[in-house]
């Protein structure tokens, strides 16, 4: 058994009087496609806010790689590969589309200040560039190279996001709502993509509603409910298991 | 080869702007020599004006900045007696030290709030400039400025030289400040600008780089008020109030901030304006009322400043306009 490449122990993060996570725990193992589900206010994006370095936890631990790295600020995270996306298209939408996944290049293209001014980062760029090209090129995208980000299809667009999260080289890449507002051929695809993405010796976890996606996609599944860790297994464990079927379709006493 | 010759148009609207700048002093009266002077450090300060802007925060703190410039180098030349042009780029590296410092409670602000902050930071500075007589000069300021070195017979007290010597200065930063933006720097500025969030998800550090734009925009700034003090020779803490901020934001707004050239279209265009028709009509001293007016009909009828004019002159002179009236060469966003 290897080591996970992420960990929450005991995590908890209230709000005031409101507890949206409370000791949760569980671990990714590397080479993952890992699913956190729940119904709608367990707590989900929280995790993955507190796991992303957007709040710090109220008590508990993150541990990325044997290291501690609760409440470490989002930008140091990116830098030593974990690397989330945005719930819907989040995008430089003003950017065209090699510029988006140039800006993700951002930790991998390093230059001086100097440099910048006199040019002399050309090596540097035209590196980043042909990543950013060869990405594109993975995610089916280099025809629409010079388009603005605004004016692709939806599909497009979030493609193009894990795109931009994936030119900044993640070990773990967090996925927010990959599927949401895609349609049935969208999401076949899109699932595909996650699988390549894994491939690539990225782990992924993700946070969906889609379950059929989701099913079909992870091989472990975490789910939340009121903030705490309901279960955990395989798709088929979590599927079979009379708690999850109880919190997301209530339970059959309580059915009129 | 429409490129090709998009580029020799370029060139030789480079060429012809080299040559005009060069000769303008040749063609201008005393006085209008030293408008053009201030003309010159006006578009250094709305350009680094710009820089700032580009990762979305407006300040209102920006002209006592540039007072920092001006009266750090000041002291510096007139007090401890080190050389002018020395003094010059330490007085710039003072108001970038300054924003360094600033840096640090305005950028727990964004927006609104930041404007506010940035405001309130300079008026804290120029109270301070006020309150401390020495060495500061008090209301009054500070008097009797060494003026730039002469070399050989050369006397940079001729506003012809000066002006020579500002273009330089201001022709060289205005480099630096294009190659900022057109490098990774300047995406990353623009990308905090559009996406904070994102921004920050891949790695970027954006509160290091809402320094940087601080750091960078205030270092030119404070270059603008160096050059500015060595020239006028005398500066005091109401030559850099609000008012002035105010004229600062109506350059930039009325010539737009999309482009690198618009916020300089913007201060030339007013500038010449100010001065050669208000001031042949007797109306300059209404400039603030006739400004607030200008800026109320540009913002309802060319929303995105002068600028967003030169795509189409561009149009009508390679005859490329669509019927529609849109360019067939739309400008490259952001």
């Amino acid at each position: 058994m290897s080591e996970p490449v992420l960990q929450v122990k005991d995590l908890s993060r209230h709000f005031g009087g409101l507890i949206a996570v409370n000791q949760l725990n569980f671990a990714v193992m590397p080479g993952a496609i890992h699913g956190l589900i729940g119904p709608n206010g367990a707590g989900k994006t929280t995790t993955f806010n507190l796991i992303s370095g957007f709040y710090a936890p109220t008590s508990g631990q993150v541990i990325y790689q044997g290291r501690d790295v609760s409440g470490m600020k989002t930008a140091k995270l990116a830098e030593i590969g974990l690397i989330r996306t945005f719930q819907g298209t989040t995008l430089f939408k003003e950017f065209t589309v090699i510029d988006n996944v140039r800006v993700g290049c951002h930790s991998s293209a390093r230059s001086g200040f100097i440099g910048r001014v006199l040019g002399t980062d050309r090596e540097v760029e035209v590196h980043a560039t042909a990543k950013a090209e060869e990405l594109l090129e993975f995610f089916s995208l280099e025809s629409m190279r010079d388009e603005l980000a605004a004016n692709l299809a939806h599909g497009h667009q979030r493609a193009l996001g894990m795109a931009v999260a994936l030119a900044a080289d993640p070990k773990i890449i967090l996925l927010d709502e990959p599927f949401t507002g895609m349609n049935p051929e969208e999401t076949t695809r899109m699932m595909q993509l996650v699988r390549d993405v894994r491939q690539r010796g990225i782990t992924v976890m993700l946070v969906e509603h889609d379950m059929q996606a989701i099913m079909g996609l992870c091989d472990t599944i975490t789910v939340m409910n009121f903030g705490s860790l309901l279960a955990e297994g395989t798709p088929q464990e979590v599927r079979n298991n009379p708690q999850v079927i109880e919190a997301y379709l209530g339970s059959a006493d309580h059915a009129a | 080869m429409p490129r090709a010759k998009a580029n020799i148009w370029s060139w030789l609207l480079g060429f012809c702007l080299l040559v005009g700048l060069l000769v303008l002093p040749q063609v201008l009266s005393y006085s209008q020599r030293e408008i053009a002077v201030l003309l010159i450090i006006n578009v250094l300060l709305v350009s680094s004006y710009r820089l700032m802007t580009l990762t979305g925060e407006w300040s209102l703190g920006h002209v006592v900045i540039m007072g920092v410039g001006a009266y750090a180098s000041a002291l510096f030349s007139k007090r401890l007696g080190i050389p002018v042009p020395i003094s010059m780029l330490l007085g710039a590296a003072s108001a970038g030290g300054v924003a360094a410092i600033l840096s640090f409670p305005l950028f727990r602000m964004k927006g609104f709030y930041f404007l506010i902050g940035s405001f309130a930071a300079g008026e804290v500075i120029r109270l301070i400039w006020k309150y401390f007589t020495y060495p500061f000069g008090g209301p009054k300021g500070l008097k009797l400025i060494p003026g730039f070195p002469d070399i050989g017979s050369i006397s940079f007290f001729e506003p012809e030289i000066y002006y020579y010597l500002c273009l330089f200065v201001v022709a060289v930063s205005l480099f630096v400040l294009y190659r900022i933006e057109r490098s990774r720097i300047g995406l990353t500025f623009h990308a905090i600008h559009w996406q904070d969030k994102l921004a920050e998800s891949v790695g970027v550090d954006t509160f290091r780089y809402r320094m940087l734009a601080f750091v960078l925009a205030s270092f030119f700034a404070g270059l603008s008020g160096a050059l500015y003090a060595h020239y006028i020779g005398t500066i005091n803490p109401t030559r850099f109030d609000v008012e002035e901020m105010v004229f600062v934001l109506i350059w930039a707004i009325v010539g737009g901030t999309v482009t690198f050239y618009g916020p300089i279209i913007g201060v030339v265009v007013l500038t010449v304006m100010n001065e050669v028709i208000l001031r042949s009509l007797g109306f300059d001293t209404a400039r603030p009322m006739i400004y607030g007016g200008i800026l109320i009909v540009s913002v309802l009828f060319l929303p995105d400043g002068l600028e967003s004019l030169i795509p189409k002159v561009k149009g009508w002179f390679s005859g490329r306009v669509k019927k529609t009236g849109e360019v067939l060469e739309p400008e490259k966003s952001p």
